[in-house]
């Protein structure tokens, strides 16, 4: 019963335009991640859900019941800071019991809800410890105990593990996504770094100057991008863009020139596409290929970095002026200042208007509406 | 050459501070020389130091009363500010309008009118009201008169607790008060100590309002000075050691305070 509904939502702040009409739906349970540049407003978002900020326009439901003017305590939700915000005068244990103390819980049940937290988060034995005494990690799991020991119905996470080390980001996010499965709340997640709301979410929400560019499963929105802001904001590398002119429409899709004259088809709608017309052709780092392939495009170009990762290379290529990635096998033996061709497979790539709206493609990937779990 | 500026900087800084403690050094030194000596050309430095100035001062005057006045007056008037700036300066800190600003700057410009251009309207107010010569009186008084004062310290002592606390406080469920009560107070008291000390030596050694508003009841160790400075004529040996028995037990609480204040005064510079 903790199904969220975002209607037409708007923050304005002094002359500000921070929110400009976000329509959302989040199922109970599901894992929703926020993403976007810095100053798109999914932190602003994610505050006016948790009641930090008011609404300017526009009407929040949590769990059917509009809550616009419910103070944050009262909304059934509970946030975890970037910062940790725990309060720095009081111990673990009155850190993560401070919620029921104030609904005046009886002291034995805080007791017994801390220690369960605490040994859900592993931090029994430092349940005494003051935050100071704690090292990043440590004090980022207080903060989720802080949540978890409330029993909200919602989750809120603003960027929790942005403050911590690479290492230790990878381990928090996977506990984060265990903890998820076994309490199954809605959890509304808010980060700038893609591959956090890639490996996480069950639905991403893109955000870019306070409106919402796509919503969707991330394998959704890495094969079905709806223009070239989303497509370029996920996936890692990043995709390459290429300008290419149409030279020719038919039921396989949309032929275009590449620079260096060579063809590739891409299967995407025709309708309102035009001979001539200028297009911009996107294709992955780890869609394109090393050496030429019959039926694939070809580009030349020279190698100007070489990044080698063990597993995987990347190539920093100049074709005609324009820098392209590609992510080859590991044992490549290309080196720097190589002339290589590159090849162009038309059926992974995307083609984006004048006004960068992806055309649509004719089939729809098979995993694009894959759930966490293979049954769903 | 670092060694040379050590010296210089040294040099200056003895200088500096013996300059500064040259008055309340010498009046120190005259509280226990004779009347005779302490209007002696050239001044006497080495003499026979007699108590006699202390015992015409006891005499004269109940100190104990001055004493108690002054320090229901000071700490009376500290706690009357707090109470009055904790919230005002919680809610221009946390919950900021637009006009927040240009009300602090407001606020601050009222210090910058001399006393005495309200003396008579204050005087006439109180006259009507009973609080004439009254401690209730003074300590309103003062207290409006630091009020600025203690808002400004307070709100930059508020500015370093990180906002998320509080904000995590009200998810979690505490009302403003609360807020204010179980997570700022703690996390900025020694930026409210300081400014409470600080509130309680401007209201120690405030001359102004207390001359004007008390005559004997309410008066504290500042009017008490005073009266060894009239009508008889001036009185240098029993007037230093008036003064040095009001500002004594100041200095003591400064003494003693000294950690927290310089604590609480570069409490943002550190961090």
């Amino acid at each position: 019963m903790a199904a969220l509904t975002l209607r037409n939502i708007h923050k304005r702040y002094g002359g500000v335009h921070i929110i400009k009409g976000v329509d959302l739906d989040i199922a109970d349970g599901e894992f929703v991640v926020f993403v976007g540049p810095s100053g798109c407003g999914k932190s602003t978002l994610l505050r006016m859900i948790a009641g930090l900020e008011e609404i300017s326009e526009g009407d929040l439901a949590i769990g059917g019941t509009r809550v616009n003017d419910t103070p944050p305590a009262e909304r059934g939700i509970a946030m975890v800071f970037q910062s940790y915000a725990l309060y720095p005068h009081m111990s673990v244990r009155d850190n993560m019991g401070f919620a029921l103390r104030l609904a005046k819980v009886p002291d034995a049940q805080i007791k017994a809800k801390v220690d369960r937290a605490a040994q859900l988060l592993h931090l029994d034995q430092l349940l005494e410890r003051k935050p100071a005494a704690l090292s990043g990690g440590q004090r980022q799991r207080v903060a989720i105990g802080r949540a978890i020991v409330r029993e909200p119905k919602v989750f809120l996470f603003d960027e929790p593990l942005s403050n911590l080390d690479a290492s230790l980001r990878v381990q928090m996010r996977i506990e984060i996504a265990r903890m998820h499965e076994r309490l199954g709340a809605t959890m509304i997640y808010v980060t700038h770094d893609q591959v956090e709301a890639m490996t996480m979410a069950d639905k991403i929400v893109v955000l870019q100057g306070g409106v919402v560019e796509q919503v969707g499963s991330p394998l959704e929105l890495y094969h079905h991008p709806r223009n070239r802001f989303v497509a370029g904001f996920i996936g890692s590398p990043k995709m390459n863009f290429l300008a290419c002119t149409v030279r020719a429409l038919g039921a396989q899709g949309v032929s275009v020139e590449l620079p260096g004259g060579s063809r590739v088809t891409v299967p995407v709608d025709t309708a309102g596409v035009q001979p001539g017309q200028p297009l911009t052709l996107g294709v992955r780092p780890e869609h394109l290929v090393e050496g030429e392939r019959a039926g694939s495009g070809t580009l030349n170009g020279q190698v100007l970095v070489v990044e080698r990762l063990g597993g995987s290379t990347f190539l920093y290529v100049d074709v005609n002026g324009e820098t392209l990635t590609l992510q080859v096998d590991g044992n490549s033996r290309t080196g720097v200042d190589d002339r290589v061709a590159i090849a162009v497979d038309g059926a992974v790539c995307q083609l984006f208007d004048a006004t960068g709206v992806a055309l649509t493609r004719h089939d729809r990937h098979p995993l694009a509406d894959l759930g966490r779990h293979r049954a769903a | 050459m670092r060694a040379n500026n050590t010296l210089r900087t040294t040099v200056l800084g003895w200088a500096v501070a013996l300059l500064m403690f040259f008055p309340i050094g010498w009046m120190a030194l005259t509280a226990f020389k004779t009347e005779l000596q302490a209007v002696s050309t050239p001044p006497v430095l080495f003499f026979k130091p007699t108590l006699e100035n202390f015992a015409a001062v006891f005499e004269r005057g109940d100190y104990l009363k001055f004493t108690l006045n002054s320090v229901l007056v000071s700490f009376g008037s500290t706690f009357l500010a707090l109470a009055l700036a904790v919230p005002a300066a919680y809610r221009m800190v946390f919950h900021p309008t637009p006009r927040t600003g240009s009300t602090l700057l407001w606020m601050l410009s009222t210090k910058m009118m001399p006393p005495v251009g309200v003396l008579v309207p204050i005087y006439l107010l109180f006259r009507d009201a009973g609080l004439l010569d009254t401690v209730t009186g003074l300590v309103i008084v003062y207290a409006l008169m630091n009020l600025p004062i203690v808002v400004w310290m307070l709100y930059t002592y508020f500015k370093d607790v990180p906002r998320e606390i509080l904000e995590a406080g009200r998810v979690d469920g505490a009302s403003a008060w609360q807020e204010v009560q179980i997570l700022l107070l703690p996390l900025a008291w020694p930026g409210i100590a300081s400014t409470g000390l600080l509130n309680v030596i401007l209201a120690w050694n405030e001359a102004f309002w207390s001359l004007n508003l008390t005559t004997s009841k309410a008066a504290p160790l500042t009017a008490f000075i005073a009266a060894f400075s009239s009508p008889e004529g001036l009185f240098w040996a029993k007037l230093s050691a008036a003064s040095l028995l009001a500002i004594a037990p100041i200095l003591v609480v400064g003494w003693f305070s000294q950690k927290q204040l310089v604590r609480g005064l570069t409490f943002g510079a550190v961090k």
